[in-house]
């Protein structure tokens, strides 16, 4: 017996809650009494996302995708198209295309682009032909055989490239500079030393196609003439490194690293430098002498690596993603790559979307595309149904952003102008359970541990942010202090050195405009409304009480006192806000105030 | 293996993408590919991969189906995943698989050609280099 029909039922907590339930049950009774039960196999899915338009239900292998189902549609499914073998036109997703066209072209899936991570969960990474055969290394080969360095420049520019890794910073006009620095020597260096809370793109790109990394990077060696890179790859990246080094291995072997590549006449070789993890290694100059073999601090520019790089030559840095973009722009053309995207940033954007999200992982999509899409769309909204409170774009370097803004479309300088910025990529959701004062000083800690020392701002900055964060989140803070953190906020970001002092203090002065009440709840009213922030916490035992002292032995500070079978009582001079004494209580006999 | 020149690269080229292709279209093998990204590892995808290779060599079918791994497919939320490509069924990406739903799997999809109910995903994305 074999199905000839597959019936898939969206059975996402979104579309559970709008009945699909129901369409479940009543398609399966429907095809049992049309007699197709045989014919047909109807199963449920997981989401991802699309719950604006759920229920939604898939019938292949016509690909037909149906928006909005209701659990009466049930019949018409069934007899129609099972039994008949015609689509229902009403229900489809994309009505005026009558579609057995596939579901890659409708517009939902297309707010996903896949180019960064286009062989990423599709080839093995641990084989070279399965890379080549998805026209991996085309663009080697037109680089080495058909197009001069200046062509090669002159496509990436027209292409439109921002460097991925943060500031934007036009990767054509990068390449042009290092193309027209005088000298022999020259490096290309790949960044790899993803240090952002919660962004994983980096690893997961080197992980699933490590390829075209190593291609670009040959590419870019044709371009400016440089015979040597380096990928500079944090060591917590254990499985990230091992796939990288069999894909060099294996490119070595193939003769598309070394002397003469391809018969080309052209050398170039990759080696791995391994970070220690510092997250000041990932501003170029710091992972640059890091790489010379000395500490890793930044250095002030210019000049700019293009011109003075590792040991004084020229080189060039791109981080994994604005590398993984080039083969495909020299492979389908700038004027394919620049199509997509805005005015202002080409291209896609690989995101980590993560937090209190309901579909963490990786998401890239088109630049312009708006949150809205990637949180509520993509993403499938908030976790439990709780309310949107912000996302935070940029990790520790950028700020809160929030209901308001979600419908801006994003590329780097709507993110800018909204006071975050784009960063590696991490996207962080957060919901009402979250307090911002919690998260600033969560990322201010960060930062502290994180800052170099090498400059005042950013060293002594820090610090003395963190510690007005941490006054207020103790009930100690004034309003006062709330002018300083703004105003030593403002002077790290003119006045550090790299830019994590000059964005250090993002996080804080975001959240300080876009949340000035809930610092002042905490300040005046010594509240904190999530309950995140301890000392502003109080446990108090209630009437309900029946003196069973189960808390009392659980407490680690021994501050409940009370008799046997009698009201007990919380000394607050002792107590440490552990909670254990809430968890523990089975009477509901204790307040969190 | 010799170094290769811009010929040999493009005769491999060719051979491996005219192999894939005999693979679809005679559909002989049928392709367990496992989502092995450090996110699916975390979430036990060597165990997926290991009840894989145990169950169909057991079922005496380890010749006839290809397991392959691949980098991560962006659904990080429900790791491990695992996508299962033969002909007469769709290309389905199944989430969640541990052990005991690898061995439904080759149970189910493969050899009765039934889908897993509740363990499917849709596909995150078109993939737009596809030819």
């Amino acid at each position: 017996m074999a199905y000839n029909h597959f019936i898939l039922v969206c059975g996402g907590t979104g579309c559970e809650s709008s009945n699909a339930d129901g369409i479940y049950n009543n398609l399966i009774a429907e095809a049992k009494a049309a007699g197709v039960l045989d014919k047909v196999q109807i199963v449920k899915t997981g989401c991802f996302g699309f719950c604006e338009k759920g229920p939604i239900v898939k019938v292949l292998p016509e690909d037909s995708f149906y928006v909005e189902v209701k659990p009466e549609d049930a019949k018409e499914i069934i007899n129609e198209q099972i039994v008949k073998g015609r689509e229902v036109p009403r229900l489809l997703y994309n009505k005026e295309k009558r579609s057995t066209e596939s579901v890659e072209e409708i517009q939902f899936y297309q707010k996903q682009l896949r180019i960064v991570l286009r062989n990423c969960g599709v080839i093995n990474p641990e084989n070279i032909e399965e890379y080549i055969a998805r026209d991996g290394y085309l663009a080697l080969e037109k680089a080495l055989f058909e197009m001069t360095p200046q062509q090669i420049v002159d496509e990436v520019k027209l292409s439109g490239l921002r460097g991925r890794g943060g500031a934007g910073f036009p990767t054509g006009m990068k390449w042009e500079a290092g193309l027209k620095a005088p000298g022999d020597v020259k490096y290309v260096v790949c960044n790899a030393d993803e240090g952002d809370p919660g962004a994983y793109m980096d690893r997961s790109t080197i992980e699933g196609d490590p390829h075209s990394v190593i291609e670009s990077m040959i590419i870019c060696g044709k371009t400016i003439g440089a015979h040597k890179g380096f990928v500079y790859i944090r060591a917590e990246y254990p499985l990230a490194v091992d796939r990288l080094k069999i894909a060099l291995q294996q490119a070595r072997d193939n003769g598309l690293l070394g002397n003469n590549i391809l018969g080309s006449g052209f050398d170039f070789d990759i080696e791995i430098r391994l970070g220690a993890g510092a997250f000041v290694c990932g501003e170029e100059t710091a992972l640059l002498r890091s790489i010379e073999g000395s500490r890793g601090m930044p250095t002030p520019k210019p000049p700019f690596p293009a011109q003075a790089g590792l040991w004084g030559k020229p080189t060039i840095i791109n981080n994994v993603e604005t590398w993984a973009n080039i083969p495909v722009i020299l492979t389908k053309g700038a004027n394919w790559f620049n199509k997509i995207g805005t005015a202002d940033s080409k291209g896609t954007k690989v995101f980590a979307l993560t937090g209190k999200v309901q579909n963490s992982g990786l998401v890239e999509v088109p630049m312009g595309t708006t949150l809205r899409e990637i949180i509520f769309e993509i993403g499938g909204g908030i976790k439990g149904g709780k309310k949107f409170k912000g996302v935070q774009t940029g990790g520790p370097s950028g700020g809160i952003i929030t209901e308001e803004s979600l419908d801006t479309p994003i590329d780097f300088g709507a993110l800018t102008k909204l006071g975050s910025m784009m960063g590696s990529g991490g996207m962080i959701v957060m919901d009402e359970d979250d307090c911002v004062i919690d998260v600033s000083k969560f990322y201010m800690e960060f930062c502290v541990d994180e800052s170099c020392g090498k400059c005042s701002p950013c060293r002594i900055g820090t610090r003395q942010i963190y510690a007005l964060l941490d006054k207020i989140s103790k009930g100690n803070g004034t309003m006062e202090d709330l002018d300083k953190m703004k105003e030593i906020g403002f002077a790290m970001q003119k006045s550090s050195l790299c830019a994590l002092g000059q964005s250090a203090p993002n996080p804080t002065l975001s959240t300080i405009r876009k949340f000035e009440n809930e610092y002042i709840a905490h300040i005046k009213d010594h509240k904190c409304a999530s309950g995140k922030c301890k000392h502003l916490v109080q446990f108090v035992i209630n009437d309900k009480c029946i003196g069973c002292g189960a808390c009392a032995r659980k407490c680690p500070a021994t501050c409940i006192t009370g008799e046997k079978k009698s009201k007990h009582l919380i000394d607050q001079a002792k107590c440490l806000k552990c909670g254990e004494c809430f968890k523990t209580c089975k009477f509901g006999a204790i307040d969190k105030i | 293996m010799a170094k290769m020149s811009l010929e040999d690269l493009r005769k491999l080229r060719g051979a491996t993408q005219s192999e894939i292709k005999k693979r679809e279209t005679e559909g002989k093998t049928v392709q367990v590919i496992v989502g092995m990204g450090t996110c699916g590892i975390a979430a036990g995808a060597k165990d997926t991969l290991d009840a894989f290779v145990k169950e169909l060599n057991e079922k005496g079918m380890g010749g006839d189906v290809i397991i392959r791994q691949t980098g991560c497919m962006g659904l990080c939320q429900n790791e491990p995943t695992v996508e299962v490509v033969m002909k007469d069924m769709p290309n389905i990406i199944y989430g969640r698989v541990d052990a005991k739903v690898a061995k439904q799997i080759v149970e189910k999809h493969i050899m009765k050609k039934e889908l897993l109910n509740e363990q499917i995903l849709d596909r995150p994305a078109g993939d737009i280099l596809k030819k």
